[in-house]
């Protein structure tokens, strides 16, 4: 493909809020995780939550779309001065010509959770003030940000589960390739709510301690929420040195199972090796490789399968889950994010929590942040219904 | 600026909605050669899933199965090859409200499955199961404005990557309370069947472009109601056209202001 400029980006976990505190706690090795107190949730479990989240305010105009993924959405635009650079390419491309590209699980349900507790004791009926349309739906967030920026272009949700907000690169990558956009304002937002932790503890997938990637004794996944929004453009003639581009994107399918990964990784490897190809590059010009690395104990076999089946025991990497838990819907672009932060910083980002490696899975996975020169990261986000995705970074030089 | 238009040729249709039963049955209503009888969506069971998965599958799955499969079948290629994009204006409407009823009670133990199932991409899922097919599965969703999405990253998917590209976009009903709140009144869907190349097996050539027009409605009143009520179904302006054999451009909704122009011309 032809390569992207990521002009602007910014992430916001539990590990921190922006950049800053992003790299900050990446760099300290730093967990954001904390035992769950979320809500009414009664779960022996540990999650990553965004501070002050309910503490947003929506303006006035847009109150129909409240609720706490939307407060989030808000949240992560306003950081790092991401909705200013937005705002930017709108007065440079025009409302029509920036695209809204953003990946979710499950949007405002939690809305709907809490409206089921209300509802009317004699019809059964919904309250009131419950909005479907802007809360629960999985286009609400998409939905809000277009109108959030005035803008009247193309704009969808992509909801493949844990891979959302990676396809959402690839889709974005797809319409600027055919000229229908300037540029897309792409990402994840994910919040908590009872569907996900309960429905994970139902699978026995949650862990009761802070979740521990590609360790031996990993027994589950720590569920965060996050927002991560990155502006996608065309490469402008001269390239600043050290900025962050979309090489590549890679989309496959595992074909196998509704909620358990393919054992060999197959589907995940053919991901990988879709976007190295887009992407131009051989496995041996990769420099750090982001995991999914969900701290499930049959994920991060197969992911581990792949992954040393393509790029053998030598390439850096690590899941950074341990310090963000697995933000679903949010995590392809975190991730994303925190690829670009590699590659601008110099860090190989480790893996808190780990604490003894899985010695079934040869590779070279990084316990402990250090610094490192890259040149090109590779990031993987697989999800439920077999849904898997790989994206090529690179930084220019 | 780049200039490399959303283009393709259709290959097959699979069609399914209320009163309709297929794309034969549509395409008799849309040329005027039988009459629209309202009646709710019949789903077909899924002849390719194993017969106790067949009695399982819920009503989106036997629905995409349904609409994707005639769309392949009638372009005469193998499903476990093609790319696939899934767009829909919500998951399984019974399963969230099972699991929203349940999680707002004591007992709070949902099933597994139930879980997995609430996907938004739980009927993706089980076409690559069913089809086994490892190829890209995109699943969009866009509210009213579904259709139109699905159709963008479907088109721009055989452009840029140049292979055969599946369109399934479906709705489907949430039983109350939900209901009240997003009426969407059955199941209901399209498939098309989109290709870089042209084949003997072509029926038109489809170009789309975003426009400011307003969006044509369709001249019988109960078709019109279906257009409007089933996001899908904002599709039935264009499909009228590839069932009368006619081509031109018709406005299709998707996120006023911008509208689609789709350009249908013949082979």
């Amino acid at each position: 493909m032809t390569p992207l400029l990521l002009s602007s980006y910014t992430a916001t976990t539990c590990l921190g809020r922006g950049l800053a505190a992003t790299l900050d706690g990446l760099r300290e090795g730093r967990s954001g995780l904390k035992p769950c107190a979320f809500e009414t949730v009664t779960l022996a479990t540990w999650i990553g939550e965004v501070v002050a989240v309910d503490a947003e305010k929506l303006p006035k105009n847009l109150a129909r779309f409240d609720c706490r993924n939307n407060r989030l959405v808000q949240l992560g635009l306003e950081t790092d001065g991401f909705a200013d650079s937005v705002r930017q390419a709108v007065a440079r491309y025009g409302k029509s010509r920036v695209g809204v590209f953003l990946g979710t699980s499950t949007a405002g349900i939690l809305q709907t959770e809490l409206a089921y507790r209300r509802c009317d004791p004699q019809s059964g009926a919904l309250p009131d003030d419950f909005i479907y349309r802007t809360t629960h739906n999985s286009f609400s967030l998409a939905d809000f940000t277009r109108e959030y920026f005035g803008l009247e272009g193309p704009a969808m949700a992509v909801s493949t589960a844990c891979s959302s907000s990676a396809k959402v690169f690839a889709a974005a990558a797809r319409q600027l390739a055919c000229g229908t956009i300037d540029a897309a304002v792409v990402g994840g937002v994910d919040t908590l709510c009872l569907t996900t932790l309960y429905g994970f503890a139902s699978l026995q997938l949650t862990s009761s301690e802070p979740c521990r990637p590609y360790d031996a004794a990993r027994n589950g996944i720590s569920v965060g929420e996050g927002a991560a929004f990155a502006l996608l453009e065309r490469l402008p003639p001269k390239v600043p040195d050290g900025a962050v581009l979309l090489l590549g994107s890679g989309e496959s399918s595992d074909a196998y199972h509704m909620s358990s990964p393919h054992p060999e990784g197959l589907g995940a490897r053919l991901a990988m090796e879709a976007a190295l190809r887009a992407a131009g590059l051989q496995a041996g010009q990769i420099d750090y490789i982001n995991l999914h690395g969900t701290a499930t104990p049959a994920n991060d076999a197969a992911e581990g399968k792949a992954v040393a089946g393509l790029f053998g025991d030598r390439v850096p990497c690590s899941s950074t889950k341990g310090a963000t838990g697995h933000t679903l819907g949010a995590a392809g672009a975190v991730e994303t994010v925190i690829c670009a932060l590699a590659l601008t910083h110099d860090l190989l980002p480790g893996s808190p929590g780990t604490q003894t490696l899985d010695p079934s899975i040869p590779l070279n996975y990084q316990l402990v942040s250090r610094s490192g020169k890259l040149r090109h990261a590779l990031s993987n986000s697989f999800g439920f219904g077999g849904s898997n995705c790989s994206l090529v970074l690179g930084r220019a030089q | 600026m780049t200039s490399n238009p959303l283009s393709a040729w259709i290959e097959g249709i699979g069609f399914l909605a209320p009163g309709l039963d297929d794309w034969a049955a549509t395409q008799a209503v849309l040329r005027g050669e039988a009459a629209y009888a309202a009646a709710p969506s019949v789903l077909p069971a899924p002849s390719i899933l194993p017969p106790a998965e067949r009695r399982r599958a819920s009503r989106v799955v036997k629905l995409t199965l349904a609409i994707g499969l005639e769309a392949a079948q009638q372009a005469g290629v193998d499903v476990a090859t093609l790319a696939t994009v899934f767009s829909a204006s919500g998951a399984d409407g019974h399963n969230c409200h099972a699991l929203c009823e349940q999680l707002a009670g004591d007992d709070r133990q949902i099933s597994p499955t139930r879980f997995h199932n609430s996907v938004h991409n739980a009927a993706a899922g089980y076409w690559g199961i069913a089809t086994r097919a490892m190829a890209p599965c995109q699943v969009l969703c866009a509210y009213d404005a579904s259709f139109g999405a699905g159709l963008l990253d479907a088109l721009a998917q055989v452009v840029v990557d140049q292979q055969p590209t599946l369109l399934i976009a479906y709705d489907s009903e949430y039983p109350e309370p939900l209901h009240s709140k997003r009426d969407t009144p059955d199941c209901a869907g399209v498939g098309l069947l989109l290709s870089p190349q042209k084949t003997p097996r072509s029926l038109a050539r489809i170009t789309v472009a975003g426009s400011p027009d307003v969006a044509i409605k369709m001249p019988d009143p109960d078709l019109e109601k279906l257009r409007t009520a089933i996001p899908a179904l904002r599709s039935l302006p264009l499909l009228e056209m590839l069932a009368r054999g006619e081509f031109g451009v018709v406005c299709l909704d998707y996120l006023p202001p911008m509208q689609l122009a789709v350009d249908l011309q013949p082979c």
